[in-house]
């Protein structure tokens, strides 16, 4: 039974509706924002309190089989962050790979309540929907593993483009995916396959397939473009990491020309220098790109430093940060379609890389000319906990803790940016654009990151305090398809979330082309792969944009 | 036989990890069973075939044949008065019914643990302290020019496992299958399994750590002392051909069962394995991957790791998940006697646990989930006859590689299956609960210590 809601007197920061921080009533009935509703069944007094729509994450790892590896490897993490239950939600464990409750009920902590898992292979989908149906109160969806699946590149390098684009809309159906990730364009053959070596050019021809990197980014950006994917492709690129990498992601960039491309956390893309030396910063170059190219969306990619795990489909990368301490690491790959790397991590202050990583994250987000298009994260939990985003928030608010904050960072590292002399803060109005209005926007979730009639009733109502992690670290009241749960900073109820997903039409004739591959191939029964769906609990189906030609 | 006959294609064989999907059921449905099950091996022709479904009433209570609601009643019961309620099994149940098990435990405040304690805990440690290089079957069929099995029978336990994945299957890479790799059985005896492989390596009992640990220093380039082959059995020459092979090959596995695991060494022999599968990948790839048995071990594994963070050996006794292997193990609790009732689910631990464990299991109220009558069944105050997964019923299991496989039910049972049984307790469990708080409190799992 949902019941009727009125906020009054808070006031309200809903930049897709330019409303920027003015008092307004919100009205709320069956689970969506209303015009109006005559007898409220509760009134919030919202004084001296900010009201956002809920937050949402466009890039996170929360759920699927890589992530239950890294929470599985760490116990000594979790035994340290205890996630106790209450009479309305279950218990759990915390740290830097919550268990699936922790991860839902911490991000509705946050004021989040929607997140995307953004690399799942299509194998794991069903292990990632069970997860996701015990991951609560957010709405959430993921991204599908199609960069290095071996039939795939075998239709583009006998040129079957349109059964290409036949093959991706049946993979996005039969797992349930929201968009189609793209991980390290075909380094996954050398990776297996030549005792692990990787690809590192955009234009480096894969000896096995006979295609490149670039030939596998502009071919999903086509489909993706073509068909009306609300969400383009996600594409992390190649040489994530490496001194001078900047120039494959501008490649990158403009290989979709100017069709819409989403570049995941583009702060570990940002590096100058040589391979081999130490890294510089080139955040300008990369912000200056995106600041002209509105086809171009990207999450930041934040680094924190305190604790992290990293965990990729970007399998050579994890073997090259295992070098570094050569402390546990798992390699696990997933039969012709995806590698992967899991490692415990931590990001240090003293250490050169590590601070320059984090000053060139804050470069690029002050240096975003629109911060529709620039999104924050911190590819928890690569960069750092999603639980860190308070903090991240004040660091791109609060320009005088910033400053303290980089005093006790590398300093050498600090000067080879120009982040001593950004003297930019982020106002409130901004911040429900990098969290909020903008990924929503970037998903195509028109019902989500605003709080116009028929938007989605998530909303969050923080204390204004002038410590804006403070502020963002708890939130009074949440609200999740109108249901109250979290009343003046106590759960008050438990709510399963909604999985949301795209099904993009194809030639049922696709079917007799994989089967075959299949059969030789992979090593469980062709009839038994695709995700049926009794795997969807609450879900919804977001539709298509009209093709963009 | 019957006119009534009815084929399913497509459905999986859980009576080892290997998960075969490939199963072709022909059903007898006025007889209620399976008259042949194609491409099935020795012991999963038998696994559906004897499967029957026998005249039993679906719940029993002190022996007594009783309603399901009162059965599900008195096991709340049970659950909610015991101060250290336990739960075990679950490696033979879909991971819906696990999902329903964790919960029921986290909301009593229990202590949840499943067979992998008993079987590749040792693993779940090692992977813990080292890591894990590894891969889906699918890549060793495609790809794997070097098989090594290490303290493991494939022949006699996962009768599939060298024709489907590992030593005859054709592959990508792989088109002309075993004349494409080269096996390696290492064992303490020769075992059926070796006539399968190129190279068999006898060692002396109890010594495989000691020859893992030789291989790592070798392929490390560094000198092993002379009397190796007394200490382990295994001349250096062999050792020296091993590391060149493990080198050289383009993809090498590691397949591990519990003639590593069980025996002397334990965790640090699962370590050494998976430390040398890692320091491999400095000059190839090469991955490692323990030989699981039962049909849903790891799908347990995989939702007691999502709901608690921990992969077994969990307790909530504060509120919270905790992990610790020889506290929460079941066998520990039992033999301690901390544990005051038990809920056993498809598993029969009365009839292999050791004698003071099985002994406590006798003093305590017993809830048992089984689909066949056991000894465990057979001491358990309250019983439930439930549907053979797999046969009569759908749901989810993860194979041993973690790959994730819907399972096609073959015909109906009379019975409930462990997922509803389960479900039921909770709802009961939760009301017991709700009456239960204490007025004005917050919680009702902030209970008074004394029931």
């Amino acid at each position: 039974m949902s019941s009727t809601l009125c906020i009054v007197n808070g006031s309200v920061h809903d930049p897709a509706n330019r409303i920027a921080g003015e008092p307004r009533t919100l009205f709320v009935r069956d689970g969506r924002i209303a015009d109006a509703v005559a007898e409220p069944d509760r009134t919030i007094d919202a004084r001296g309190m900010v009201v956002m729509p809920g937050g949402v994450d466009i890039h996170c790892h929360i759920a699927g089989p890589k992530v239950n590896l890294a929470r599985k490897l760490q116990p000594e993490d979790h035994r340290r962050d205890p996630h106790p239950g209450t009479r309305f939600t279950r218990s759990g464990s915390g740290g830097i790979v919550p268990s699936t409750f922790a991860t839902g009920y911490r991000y509705a902590t946050l004021g989040y309540t929607t997140a995307m898992e953004a690399a799942v292979t299509p194998i794991g989908a069903r292990h990632t929907l069970e997860e996701l149906h015990d991951t609560p109160i957010i709405d959430k969806g993921f991204y599908v593993l199609l960069g290095n699946n071996i039939f795939l590149q075998q239709l583009l390098r006998d040129g079957r483009r349109s059964e290409f684009r036949q093959a991706v809309a049946w993979w996005i159906n039969s797992t349930k995916a929201y968009t189609a990730k793209l991980v390290n364009p075909g380094g996954d053959e050398p990776w297996k396959g030549r005792r692990n070596s990787n690809v590192s050019d955009l234009d480096e021809k894969n000896d096995v397939f006979g295609i490149s990197p670039r030939q596998i980014i502009d071919a999903f950006v086509e489909v993706a473009n073509d068909a009306g994917f609300p969400h383009p492709p996600h594409i992390h690129c190649n040489n994530l990491g490496h001194s001078g990498n900047f120039r494959t992601t501008l490649e990158t960039m403009k290989t979709a020309g100017d069709r819409r491309l989403h570049v995941a956390h583009i702060q570990f893309h940002s590096y100058a220098g040589e391979p081999g030396k130490n890294p510089g910063s080139a955040a300008r170059e990369i912000a200056d790109y995106v600041n002209a190219h509105p086809n171009i969306t990207c999450d930041v990619g934040q680094v924190m430093f305190g604790k992290s795990t990293i965990m990729t489909a970007d399998a050579p990368l994890a073997y090259m940060l295992r070098g570094i301490k050569k402390a546990k690491w798992i390699n696990a790959d997933t039969e012709c379609e995806s590698g992967c790397g899991i490692l415990p991590f931590s990001y240090q202050e003293k250490v050169y890389v590590h601070a320059l990583q984090w000053a060139i994250g804050l470069e690029l987000f002050l240096m975003s000319a629109d911060p529709w298009r620039i999104i924050l994260s911190t590819d928890h939990p690569n960069g750092g906990s999603f639980q860190s985003y308070p903090k991240l928030i004040r660091l791109l608010m609060d320009r005088d803790f910033r400053k303290q904050e980089m005093q006790r960072v590398n300093r050498r590292a600090i000067a080879r940016t120009t982040l001593p002399d950004l003297d930019r803060e982020y106002s409130l109005n901004e911040i429900a654009i990098i969290t909020r209005a903008g990924p929503a926007r970037a998903l195509g979730l028109r019902n989500k990151g605003h709080l116009g009639a028929g938007a989605d009733a998530d909303i969050t109502i923080y204390d204004d305090h002038p410590d804006r992690e403070r502020m963002f670290s708890a939130p009074r009241y949440v609200i999740k398809s109108g249901h109250m749960i979290i009343d003046n900073h106590e759960f008050c109820a438990d709510f399963s979330g909604r999985m949301l997903h795209i099904a993009p039409e194809y030639d049922a004739s696709i079917v007799d082309a994989v089967r075959p591959f299949f059969e030789n191939y992979y090593s469980i029964e062709f009839d038994n792969y695709a995700v049926p769906d009794s795997y969807l609990h609450d879900h919804e189906v977001i539709p298509l944009r009209p093709a963009t030609g | 036989m019957s006119e009534n006959l009815r084929v399913v294609e497509n459905a999986t064989c859980t009576f080892c990890g290997c998960v075969c999907d490939d199963m072709i059921l022909t059903v007898d449905d006025t007889q209620k069973r399976i008259v042949k099950a194609k491409n099935a091996c020795v012991l999963g022709r038998a696994w559906f075939a004897e499967h029957t479904i026998e005249e039993a009433p679906a719940a029993l209570m002190e022996g007594k044949p009783a309603t399901i609601d009162a059965a599900v009643a008195e096991a709340a019961r049970i659950l909610v008065e015991a101060r250290f309620p336990i739960a075990y099994g679950l490696s033979d149940t879909t991971c819906e019914a696990q999902r329903q098990a964790v919960a029921i435990m986290d909301m009593v405040r229990g202590n949840i643990d499943t067979t992998t304690s008993v079987c590749h805990g040792p693993s779940g440690i090692a992977f813990q302290g080292v890591g894990e290089s590894t891969m889906t079957l699918g890549e060793v069929k495609n790809r794997a020019d070097l098989v090594i099995y290490w303290g493991g029978n494939p022949a006699e336990s996962h009768p599939r496992h060298f024709g489907r994945y590992a030593v005859t299957a054709k592959g990508m890479f792989t088109p002309n299958g075993k004349k494409d790799r080269t096996v390696v059985v290492i064992d303490v005896r020769r075992t059926p399994s070796v006539p399968a492989a190129n190279i068999f390596v006898q060692l002396k009992p109890g010594k495989d750590f000691e020859l893992l640990w030789a291989l790592r220093v070798r392929v490390k380039g560094r000198p092993i002392h002379a009397d190796i082959e007394e200490i382990t059995g295994v001349p250096p020459a062999t050792i020296e051909d091993l590391v060149q092979r493990m080198k050289g090959c383009r993809y090498g596995v590691l397949f591990f069962g519990m003639g590593l695991t069980m025996t002397r060494g334990r965790h640090f022999n699962s370590g050494a394995l998976l430390a040398l599968a890692t320091d491999l990948n400095e000059f190839t790839h090469f991955v490692a991957k323990p030989v699981r048995g039962h049909g849903n071990v790891t799908g347990a594994d995989n939702v007691m790791s999502w709901q608690t963070g921990y992969p077994f050996g969990v307790n909530f006794s504060r509120g919270y998940p905790r992990f610790n292997p020889g506290e929460f193990t079941t066998v520990d609790t039992l033999a301690r006697g901390d544990a005051d009732a038990a809920m056993i689910i498809a598993s029969d631990p009365a009839s292999n646990f050791p004698r003071e464990a099985t002994a406590h299991l006798r003093r305590i109220p017993v809830i048992s989930l089984d689909p066949k009558a056991t000894l465990t069944s057979g001491l358990a105050r309250v019983a439930f006859r439930t549907a053979t997964y797999g046969i009569n019923t759908g749901g989810t299991v993860y194979r041993m590689d973690d790959v994730p496989i819907t399972m096609r039910k073959a015909f109906d049972s009379p019975f409930p299956d462990d997922e509803s049984i389960l479900k039921a307790i909770r709802e009961k469990v939760r009301e017991l609960l709700l009456a239960r708080t204490p007025h004005g409190a917050r919680s009702a799992f902030e209970l008074p210590l004394t029931a």
